[in-house]
């Protein structure tokens, strides 16, 4: 049978992947937002995975605001990243140090 | 051992489909092997009895939010080989920091208590109707808040992205409605012309 710990390994296998991700593309911000995108989901499978051995509805009802607030990051985050492309020219994470003192 | 079988198979297409994400090339690759990701992960849902959120995943995160990520990336003129430089360099720290990461939550992960492989209570068997249920009453004003967040997110993305232009030719309605006549006209008193 599937246990708990089965689903719990693959939430950790996928946080550790966006986790090498994060370090591997520190350069493109678009991607370092699909690596969070990636980061949420393993939380969320661990969410479901809880609530599904616990019997508890509780689990999908926060998976459920995580879905919310995390389309609403992307959209931010990608307005952001379309504003300072129009500005700088540039996606680069290490062209962006104007605040660098 | 039909569902262990798609469990597993599923598993697989996340795991692969997720280092694809972060080791492909193009960026545009990189958000279709997302897309990828996100239904092999909404297949594993329904398996452990969240058909509404497996539902939704595919909804929202394919059909709007990977929708919104690919129309950004192609909006972009991006250099690709200057976005890429930097990884083999950051490789060895990469597989480090992701090797301990999965240890430790492996080696927790292995204890006693979450072996459980029966459900310890059952979720009803209506998952879409519970869910609303409790949606609507035990969680309605989160529920609010998360309105109100996607809201907000709508306003703060239309705004940083608009663009006021200044050399249009465009009417201001308020101004114009707003005008009286000592703006435009103006009496001068004059001798006649003989």
């Amino acid at each position: 049978m599937i246990s708990l710990s089965n689903y719990l390994v693959i939430g950790a296998l996928l946080f550790s992947i966006s986790i090498a991700g994060m370090f591997l593309n520190r350069k493109n911000i678009l991607i370092l937002l699909m690596c969070i995108e990636l980061m949420l989901l393993a939380v969320n499978m661990n969410f479901i995975a809880f609530s599904y051995y616990l019997g508890d509805l509780a689990g999908q009802v926060f998976v459920f605001f995580i879905l919310t607030v995390a389309a609403a990051e992307t959209a931010i985050g990608l307005a952001i990243l379309v504003l300072v492309f129009r500005n700088r020219r540039t996606i680069n994470v290490q062209d962006l140090d104007s605040l660098k003192g | 051992m039909f569902q262990q079988l798609v469990f597993y198979l599923f598993t697989g297409v996340l795991i692969i489909s997720a280092i694809g994400v972060v080791t492909v090339r193009n960026p545009i690759y990189a958000a279709l092997c997302l897309i990828l990701a996100f239904f092999s992960s909404s297949a594993i849902w329904l398996l452990s009895g969240a058909e509404f959120l497996g539902i939704v995943l595919v909804l929202v995160y394919v059909g709007a939010v990977m929708v919104l990520f690919l129309f950004v990336i192609m909006l972009l003129d991006l250099n690709l080989d200057l976005l890429k430089e930097g990884f083999i360099r950051y490789l060895p720290i990469g597989l480090g920091a992701a090797f301990i990461v999965t240890l430790e939550m492996i080696l927790v992960l292995n204890m006693p208590a979450f072996k459980i492989s029966q459900p310890l209570a059952s979720l009803p068997a209506n998952n879409t109707e519970a869910l609303g249920k409790i949606l609507y009453t035990d969680y309605a004003y989160p529920f609010e808040i998360a309105a109100v967040i996607l809201l907000l997110a709508i306003v703060a993305a239309i705004v940083l992205t608009l663009r006021r232009r200044t050399d249009t030719k465009l009417q201001n309605i308020s101004e114009q409605i707003q005008v009286s006549r000592h703006d435009r006209l103006r009496l001068i008193k004059m001798q006649a012309e003989k």
